[in-house]
C-alpha cells in the first residue's frame, strides 16, 4: 500500500472513531444535529460524484432525495416495511430514476443542464402534490409513532447498548455515511473514477480514449441519485414526516452549495460542506434574528467562499498541508 | 530613419513554457520588417508581446515611449494587430467590422475611410451587409487588413497572413501591403512561415529559433546566403 | 371569440414582461456566459426602490421611475464588477453558486430592509378598459405592452446604431479580438449587466401593480423568463422577446381553455424548459451548437 493511501486510511479510521464515540460527549440535541450532518454527507458524496468528478451540474438533487424519502415513507405506511429494510429499496428506486434521467440529461451540458435540473427541483414539490393518491399530497405522510420506525416508541438494543431514537438515528446515519464514503472512494480511484474525470476534463479526449460519454454520465447520474435516495430515506426516517415541502428547491441548491464549500472533485472536504449546510442557518440566526438577516449572511459567505476559496474546504486543507510540507523540506545542496 | 518600434530583451511565457527568451528587434519608421522561423519559434508571441496580449518583460518602445498595458492601450497608441486566424468578427457584418476597426478614433470621418477601403478592396462596397463569417478565407484576410487600416495605425502587425490561403490571394495581399508601405509610408511588422514571399516584401528580416533571434539582416543578405536559406528558411 | 382575443392581449402583456426579463437573461448570457439566477431578485429590488420613492418620499411616478432605472443601471454594473468579474469565464458551477449567493443576499436584504409585508405599487397607467368590438382590453395591458416593446426597440436601436452598442456586441462574441481594436471589454460587459438590470427593473415595475410587491415577487416570473429564454434560444435576443410573447399568450390560453386547476401554468412552463432542452436545445432562434465528438 502506498504511503498516501496508508495516510488516508489512518485519517479515515481516526475520523470514524471520533464519529462513533461523539454521542457520549454531546447532548441529545447536538447528536441529532450531527445525525443530519451525516445524512447530508451521504447526499453530498453523491452529488460530488456527479458534479465534482464527472462535471455534470445538478441543481435538482433534492428531487432524488424526495424519491428516496417518499419510497421509504410509502413502504413503511402502506406496506408495513421496517424502516431499515426500506433503505436499500429507496436506494434502488432513486438509482433507477437517476439512470433514466441520465439518458436525456447526457445530451445537455453546462448551463443547459443546470437549467433543466433547476426546473426539476422547482417542479418536484408540485408533482408530489399532484400525485396525491400516491404520495398523500399536501398533507404528506406521517411516520411518527409507527411500529415500523425503529426505536421510535421504545429504545432499541444494539450490541448490548440501549439506544434511544436520536442516538439510534445518529449511528444509522453515520454507518451509512461512512460506508458510502468508502464505497465512493473505491469507485473513484478505479477505472470508473478515471473515466468520470476524463468526461469532466475533456469530452473530446475522453471519447478518443474510448470512453463512452453517455454511458459514463448515465452511470454517474445513477450512482449519485442512489446516494441521494439513501439520504432522502434517512431524511424521512429522521424527520418522521414527509410532505412536499420537505424537499424544496432550496434543498437542491444547498446541496450544491455544500459540495462547493466542501470542495468539488474531492471527497475529504465534504464533511465540512455537510456541517456548513446543517449549521450555517443556525449560526447566521445567532448573528441577527431579524428576518432576512440569515439569508444575507448566508449569501455573503457563499460568495466569499467561491471568490476566495476556489477549492473549498479541501482546497484550503491541501494548501495548508503543502505549506507545512514545504517548511519541512531541507534545502537541496 | 529612426526606429518606430524597438524590442529589447523581451521575454514572455505561457504558464511554465518560456516562449521568448530575450528577443531584440528594431523596426524603422516606414519599413517593412519580417519575422521568420519554424513553428513554435516564438513569432506569434513576439507580436502578442507588442500588443500586450501576453504578459512580457523587457522593454518595448513605440516611437521612443514605453508601450505598456494590454491590447486596448496598444490599440490606442496606434498599433494595429491582425492576429493569427484573422480575428474577424464573424457574426458581424463587413461594414460593422470596419466600423470597429476605427473604434479608437474620435473623428467623424469614419464613413469616408470606409469608402477609402473600398478603393483598396473593391468588393467591400457590394458586400457591406454580408456576415463576415460567410466570406471566403482570402476575403476575410483582406477584411482583417482593412479593419486594421481603419484605425490609421502607426504600426501594422500581421500574423501569418498567408495561412490557409491560395498563393494567388497571398500574393495579392502582400502586393497591397507593399503598396501601402510605399505610397503611405505605413510601417509593417509581418510574421510569416512562407519566408520567400515575406523576404520579397520586407526590407529586413529576423529569424527566430526557440524564442531567440538566430539570424537577422537585410532581406537581400538573407536571400543570398545559401547556408541561412537552407537551415533557417527552408529553401 | 372575444374571450380568445382578451386572453391573447393580456397574454401579450404578461409575455412582454417575461420577454423583458428573458432579454435581460440573454443579454447577460451572451456577454458574460453567465446564467444569472439572481435576475429576479435584482428586479424586485429595483421595484422596492420605486415603491420607496413613491410611497415613502412622495416622489411622483415618472421621475421615480427614471431614478429607479438609473440606480438599477449603476447597481448592475456594480454587481458585475464586484462579484461576477472574478468568476466570469471560469467554471460554470462557481458562477452558478455566485449568482445563487446573490439571490439569497438580495432576497434577505429586501426582507431585512422592507420586511415581508406585501406592498401596493401604483401603475403609471390609468385603470379602466377599452372596448374594441366587444373585446375588453385594459389600459394597463396596453401600457405594459407599449413599455416592453419600447424598451426592446430602444435597446435594439442602441445595439444596431451606436458605436458603444456595436462595441458591446463585439465584446460579447469575440472578447480577444475586441481588445485588439481597443475596446475595453470589461467595461462593456459591465455595461451589459447594467442594461440587463434596467430591463429587469422594467419587468419588475410592470409586474408589481397586479401581483403586489413582496421579496419573492419575481421568483415565478423568473421561471417563466427562463422558459421564454430557453424557448427562444438562450443566446438570441429576438428569441427571448418572441419566446416571452409566445409563452405569455400560450399560458393564458391554456389557463382559459383547459379545465384543470389554474395552477397548471408553472408546471407547464417547466415542461417547456425540459422539452425544448431535450429536443432542440438551441431554441427557436438559436444556432444549434455542433459538438463533434
Amino acid at each position: 500500500m502506498s504511503r498516501t493511501t496508508l495516510r488516508t486510511l489512518l485519517v479515515f479510521v481516526a475520523f470514524a472513531v471520533v464519529v462513533m464515540v461523539l454521542p457520549a460527549f454531546v447532548n441529545d440535541f447536538r447528536a441529532q444535529q450531527f445525525s443530519y450532518v451525516g445524512i447530508y454527507l451521504i447526499a453530498l458524496i453523491g452529488l460530488d460524484i456527479l458534479t465534482g468528478y464527472t462535471g455534470q451540474i445538478s441543481l435538482g438533487h433534492g428531487a432524488f432525495m424526495a424519491i428516496g424519502g417518499y419510497t421509504t415513507a410509502i413502504l413503511m405506511i402502506d406496506h408495513g416495511v421496517k424502516d431499515i429494510a426500506t433503505i436499500p429499496i429507496a436506494i434502488l428506486v432513486a438509482g433507477v430514476a437517476g439512470v433514466l434521467f441520465g439518458f436525456p440529461a447526457a445530451r445537455l451540458s453546462g448551463l443547459y443542464l443546470a437549467l433543466a435540473t433547476f426546473g426539476i427541483a422547482v417542479a418536484t414539490p408540485e408533482l408530489i402534490k399532484r400525485f396525491e393518491g400516491f404520495t398523500g399530497g399536501g398533507s404528506g405522510v406521517n411516520l411518527f409513532g409507527t411500529p415500523e420506525l425503529t426505536a421510535s416508541l421504545t429504545p432499541v438494543r444494539l450490541a448490548g447498548v440501549e439506544l434511544n431514537f436520536n442516538n439510534w438515528l445518529y449511528y444509522l446515519a453515520w454507518t451509512l455515511a461512512l460506508a458510502g464514503y468508502v464505497i465512493a472512494w473505491l469507485i473513484l480511484r478505479g477505472r470508473t473514477g478515471r473515466a468520470f474525470r476524463a468526461v469532466r476534463d475533456s469530452e473530446t479526449a475522453a471519447v478518443s480514449s474510448g470512453v463512452s460519454l453517455t454511458r459514463m454520465k448515465v452511470i454517474a447520474f445513477g450512482i449519485s441519485a442512489a446516494y441521494a435516495g439513501a439520504a432522502g430515506a434517512m431524511f424521512a426516517i429522521a424527520t418522521t414526516y414527509v410532505n412536499p415541502d420537505t424537499f424544496p428547491v432550496a434543498l437542491s441548491i444547498f446541496l450544491l452549495v455544500g459540495v462547493v464549500v466542501g470542495g468539488l472533485g474531492s471527497l475529504k472536504g465534504l464533511v465540512v460542506g455537510a456541517v456548513f449546510i446543517q449549521f450555517m442557518p443556525l449560526w447566521t440566526q445567532s448573528i441577527s434574528k431579524k428576518p432576512g438577516a440569515p439569508a444575507v449572511v448566508y449569501g455573503v459567505i457563499l460568495i466569499l467562499v467561491v471568490l476566495a476559496l476556489p477549492g473549498g474546504a479541501s482546497g484550503l486543507v491541501s494548501r495548508v498541508t503543502q505549506l507545512v510540507r514545504r517548511g519541512q523540506d531541507f534545502p537541496k545542496p | 530613419m529612426s526606429a518606430l518600434l524597438e524590442l529589447r530583451d523581451v521575454e514572455a511565457r505561457y504558464g511554465p513554457v518560456q516562449a521568448l527568451r530575450g528577443v531584440s528587434i528594431d523596426v524603422p519608421e516606414g519599413a517593412v520588417v519580417a519575422v521568420l522561423g519554424a513553428n513554435g519559434a516564438g513569432k506569434t508571441t513576439t507580436l502578442r508581446a507588442v500588443s500586450g496580449t501576453v504578459r512580457r518583460s523587457g522593454e518595448i518602445l513605440l516611437a521612443g515611449k514605453p508601450l505598456r498595458g494590454g491590447p486596448e492601450a496598444a490599440a490606442k497608441a496606434g498599433v494595429a494587430h491582425v492576429p493569427e486566424g484573422r480575428g474577424t468578427f464573424t457574426e458581424l457584418s463587413v461594414v460593422e467590422n470596419l466600423r470597429l476597426g476605427a473604434y479608437t478614433r474620435r473623428e467623424r470621418s469614419v464613413k469616408a475611410d470606409i469608402e477609402r477601403m473600398a478603393d483598396h478592396f473593391p468588393w467591400i462596397s457590394d458586400r457591406g451587409e454580408q456576415r463576415a463569417g460567410t466570406l471566403s478565407g482570402g476575403e476575410q484576410q483582406m477584411l482583417a487588413l482593412a479593419r486594421a487600416l481603419m484605425s490609421r495605425p502607426r504600426l501594422l502587425m500581421l500574423d501569418e497572413p498567408s495561412l490557409g490561403l491560395a498563393p494567388l490571394i497571398v500574393r495579392e495581399i502582400f502586393r497591397i501591403v507593399r503598396e501601402l508601405n510605399e505610397k503611405e509610408g505605413l510601417t509593417v511588422l509581418v510574421v510569416e512561415q512562407d519566408a520567400r514571399i515575406a523576404l520579397n516584401a520586407a526590407a529586413t528580416a529576423y529569424v527566430l529559433e526557440v524564442g531567440k533571434v538566430a539570424v537577422s539582416g537585410s532581406s537581400a543578405e538573407l536571400r543570398d546566403d545559401e547556408a541561412v536559406r537552407r537551415s533557417y528558411l527552408g529553401y | 371569440m372575444t374571450v380568445f382575443f382578451q386572453q391573447v392581449v393580456s397574454g401579450l402583456a404578461a409575455g412582454g414582461v417575461y420577454g423583458a426579463l428573458a432579454l435581460a437573461l440573454v443579454l447577460i448570457h451572451r456577454a458574460t456566459g453567465v446564467i444569472n439566477f439572481a435576475q429576479g431578485e435584482m428586479a424586485t429590488f429595483s421595484t422596492y426602490i420605486l415603491w420607496t420613492l413613491t410611497a415613502n418620499h412622495g416622489v411622483s411616478y415618472w421621475p421615480a421611475f427614471a431614478v429607479t432605472m438609473l440606480v438599477s443601471f449603476v447597481g448592475g454594473i456594480g454587481i458585475h464588477q464586484a462579484v461576477i468579474r472574478p468568476v466570469e469565464r471560469g467554471s460554470q458551477i462557481r458562477v452558478v453558486i455566485v449568482t445563487i449567493g446573490l439571490l439569497l443576499l438580495l432576497n434577505g436584504l429586501m426582507t431585512f430592509i422592507w420586511t415581508g409585508e406585501i406592498r401596493a405599487v401604483d401603475s403609471p397607467f390609468p385603470g379602466g378598459t377599452l372596448d374594441v368590438h366587444g373585446v375588453v382590453i385594459s389600459y394597463r395591458d396596453i401600457g405594459t405592452i407599449a413599455v416592453c416593446l419600447g424598451a426592446v426597440v430602444v435597446l435594439w436601436a442602441f445595439f444596431q446604431f451606436t458605436k458603444v452598442g456595436l462595441a458591446l456586441r463585439a465584446a460579447a462574441v469575440n472578447p480577444a479580438e475586441a481588445r485588439l481594436v481597443g475596446i475595453r471589454v470589461t467595461w462593456m460587459l459591465g455595461l451589459g449587466w447594467g442594461l440587463a438590470a434596467v430591463l429587469g427593473a422594467t419587468a419588475g415595475v410592470l409586474t408589481a401593480p397586479s401581483v403586489f410587491l413582496d421579496p419573492n415577487m419575481m421568483q415565478t416570473v423568473l421561471i417563466y423568463a427562463f422558459a421564454a429564454a430557453v424557448l427562444g434560444g438562450i443566446d438570441s435576443p429576438i428569441g427571448a422577446v418572441v419566446g416571452g410573447l409566445i409563452l405569455g399568450v400560450g399560458l393564458n390560453l391554456l389557463g382559459a381553455y383547459v379545465d384543470f386547476v389554474s395552477e397548471l401554468r408553472l408546471p407547464a412552463a417547466l415542461l417547456v424548459i425540459l422539452v425544448v432542452l431535450l429536443l432542440r436545445p438551441a431554441g427557436l432562434f438559436g444556432t444549434p451548437q455542433v459538438k463533434k465528438v
